[in-house]
């Protein structure tokens, strides 16, 4: 076991409220599986990605819970330990690459710093020739043409599509046991989404890499993991192998939330769903889908489901399992 | 059209096509436009500058001669025509009070002000800088709410009301600077540059240098504490926004330390706004000066300015107001520059 959560919960606090986002989430990946994490927007997927590198933004606390992390709890980790995990174990994709590269660096200052702490990890301090022998090497790996411009070029000056594969390439430069992409083509043209799925897909392969997939295109899930966790309104709702998940879903919302999606191939968004995600400040304190659920009974309301094995490598927290 | 006009017309087009040229020639026009406006504001206000200038104990056919030496017997638009004549051979008229070329007088008076406007932004910018700084990396800390204080305070009280403060808590009850002046009596620097500072480190006289910098820090720190004030919250709020970005989390991600994602990463994004609002003020600052400067008896442009308009000094207001017009010109091309140095996305626009 590579990676395991449990029990994790994450608030967001502002001067006012707090927000109860994750609600005691599990979460486990293997040696060498891909792992999909499909829900909709709001749903926490992208707080749950930043848990696992402790890169929480400022107001995020995390009350309870654990990250267990090659067998260590990443949340009581020491610095030291937690730095070489960042810069050599895990590497992560942000969701918005524009959001995610500082507007007023070019890329070249950027990555040299990335590379250059990595290597320093390992006891090596390299020359800047160096650097930009790397720098160029990890932008022909994921395909940027031109590599000497792009490393000239602030992040404003690429295409959406660029910018991307360069998010890629800090990433990889990380990941050298777990990839973490958080929606890596929602913010993309539609053309170019299904290349940069393709050049992931055969990163991965290509280096072995365990990988967990944030997604609410549910047909790209069903093409690239192995395993599925659902998530809604910051609770784990159902989790399975993609095949049986897709095939057989147990669970209530992941039954609409397939239905709802025109077709599994396509880039669809399941969220045809009646009804939105529940306030976070005083969320149901039962099954938090329970507002939503068409099978809702009375113990919904107020009783938080548990993990039910329905099959194996099957679970569902649902009431209606008990 | 030949081939060598297109290429002229292009080339100018190009030139035009700079944001600074562009600029430069804008704050021309409008330097221009001042010119005209106070000129003529200067000569319909009410009150017989001639008079004011002989007195009126001199008799009325002298004071007639004077009017017609002046040329105030002319149309306004004449007497402008013979200025800007006169601007362009390097004058600017003849000085009511003192009797010389305005130019002439502003080149005396002009550097105590330059001096301390200049020692203004150096003590504006490391404040600001330093107060910002603490204050955004730990928000809400103990130190940062002092800081808070300290602002709120900063940005209500005036600065004219500072430099009373300052002048009786450090000069007259603690006696730790002097109160008044450029220089203590008995030191004496040979004018080079008119700036003491300046002057007394190319005479080597370091003694005078010391002297002339404790004369600068009052009357420059009550010029300088509202603009802190205000740029230290600025650069705090964007602080503490930024270190929440994405572009921020990805360093920490990547395990790069806490110094360089914070000094590097953090702070050259959030300096962008605190530097664009130094351009008003500085706006401020170079009105301020003038109160700052009567009350530290600085012998700057501003007693000079304000004798003018009491007097009625015609061509010495003009003077004094175009060179107003012309330093915050140039600090605002100063600032340009530097958002232009801090952010890539205007420079390239520009
Ligand atoms: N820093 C923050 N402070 C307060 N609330 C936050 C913060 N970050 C996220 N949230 C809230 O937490 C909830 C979960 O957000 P999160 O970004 O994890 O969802 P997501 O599943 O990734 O959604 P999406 O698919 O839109 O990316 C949302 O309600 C969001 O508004
Ligand atoms: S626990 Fe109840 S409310 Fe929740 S999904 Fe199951 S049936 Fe619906
Ligand atoms: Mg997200």
């Amino acid at each position: 076991m590579l990676l395991e959560i449990n029990d994790l919960h994450v608030y967001y606090k502002s001067y006012w409220y707090i927000l109860k986002v994750l609600n005691g989430v599990w979460l486990r990946v293997d040696k060498g599986e891909r792992v999909g994490i499909i829900g909709e927007s709001g749903s926490g997927k992208t707080t749950l990605l930043k848990s696992i590198l402790k890169i929480l933004p400022q107001n995020g606390i995390i009350p309870r819970g654990e990250i267990r992390y090659d067998g260590k709890n990443i949340l009581k980790l020491g610095d030291n330990e937690l730095t070489k995990i960042r810069r050599k174990e895990i590497g992560i994709i942000f969701q918005d690459p524009m959001a995610a590269l500082n507007p007023v660096f070019t890329i070249r200052e950027q990555l040299y710093d990335i590379i250059k702490h990595k290597m320093m990890i390992e006891g090596h301090n390299p020359s800047s020739r160096e650097l930009h022998e790397q720098a160029v090497k990890i932008l022909n790996d994921v395909r940027l043409p031109d590599p000497e411009r792009v490393l000239e070029s602030y992040p404003f000056q690429l295409s959406g599509g660029m910018r991307q594969r360069v998010m890629i390439a800090m990433a990889l430069i990380s990941a050298e046991k777990l990839l973490l992409a958080d929606e890596p083509t929602t913010n993309l043209d539609v053309t170019i989404q299904d290349q940069i799925l393709k050049l992931i897909h055969k990163l991965v392969i290509e280096k072995n890499l365990s990988t967990i997939l944030v997604s609410h295109a549910l047909g790209m899930v069903y093409q690239m993991t192995d395993r599925v966790f659902v998530l809604y309104a910051g609770d784990i709702m159902e989790e399975a192998g993609t095949n049986e998940l897709f095939n057989h879903p147990k669970h209530p919302y992941t039954q609409l939330l397939i239905s709802s999606t025109p077709r599994l191939s396509s880039v669809g968004v399941g969220e045809g769903i009646k009804g939105k995600i529940p306030d976070y400040r005083n969320p149901p304190p039962g099954c938090r889908f329970a507002p939503r659920c068409p099978y809702v009974m009375d113990k919904c309301i107020n009783m938080k489901p548990g993990k039910i094995q329905v099959n194996k490598d099957h679970v569902v927290s649902c009431h209606l399992y008990d | 059209m030949t081939v060598e006009n297109v290429t002229t017309s292009t080339r100018l087009q190009k030139i035009l096509d700079n944001y600074y040229v562009r600029k430069i020639l804008l704050s021309i026009v409008t330097l221009f436009g001042i010119s005209i406006l106070i000129f003529t504001i200067a000569r319909v206000l009410p009150g017989d500058p001639a008079r004011l200038a002989l007195g009126p104990r001199a008799p009325e056919d002298v004071v007639e001669q004077y009017r017609k030496l002046l040329r105030l017997d002319q149309p306004i638009y004449v007497q402008y025509f013979y200025w800007l004549l006169d601007v362009f051979n390097g004058r600017f008229g003849l000085s009511l009070v003192t009797f010389r070329d305005v130019l002439t007088d502003i080149i005396e008076f002009i550097p105590a002000t330059v001096e301390l406007i200049i020692f203004t932004l150096i003590i504006d910018v490391i404040g600001a800088l330093s107060l910002g700084v603490i204050s955004g990396r730990k928000p809400n800390s103990i130190i940062d709410n002092a800081v808070r204080i300290f602002a709120y305070a900063g940005i209500a009280i005036p600065s004219f009301v500072w430099a009373i403060i300052l002048q009786l808590v450090l000069a007259n009850w603690l006696d730790l600077l002097p109160a008044y002046g450029r220089l203590s009596l008995g030191i004496e620097v040979n004018r080079i540059t008119g700036l003491i500072t300046v002057d007394a480190l190319l005479n080597g006289n370091l003694v005078a240098f010391a002297d002339a910098i404790t004369h600068l820090i009052i009357p420059s720190l009550s010029l300088a504490i509202g603009s802190i004030a205000q740029e230290a919250r600025i650069l705090r709020a964007n602080l503490i926004e930024n270190i929440n970005k994405d572009y921020i989390l990805n360093m920490y991600a990547h395990g790069i330390p806490n110094s360089i994602i914070f000094f590097k990463y953090a702070l050259k994004p959030s300096m962008i706004p605190t530097v664009t609002i130094m351009t008003l003020d500085m706006a401020s600052t170079l009105g301020n000066a003038f109160l700052v400067e009567l009350i530290f008896n600085w012998p700057g442009l501003s007693r000079y300015g304000i004798t003018a308009m009491l007097r009625k000094d015609l061509n010495a207001i003009v003077g004094v107001v175009l060179v107003i017009g012309l330093a915050y010109t140039i600090a605002s091309i100063i600032i340009d520059l530097l958002v232009s140095y801090l952010d890539p996305r205007v420079r390239y626009k520009r």
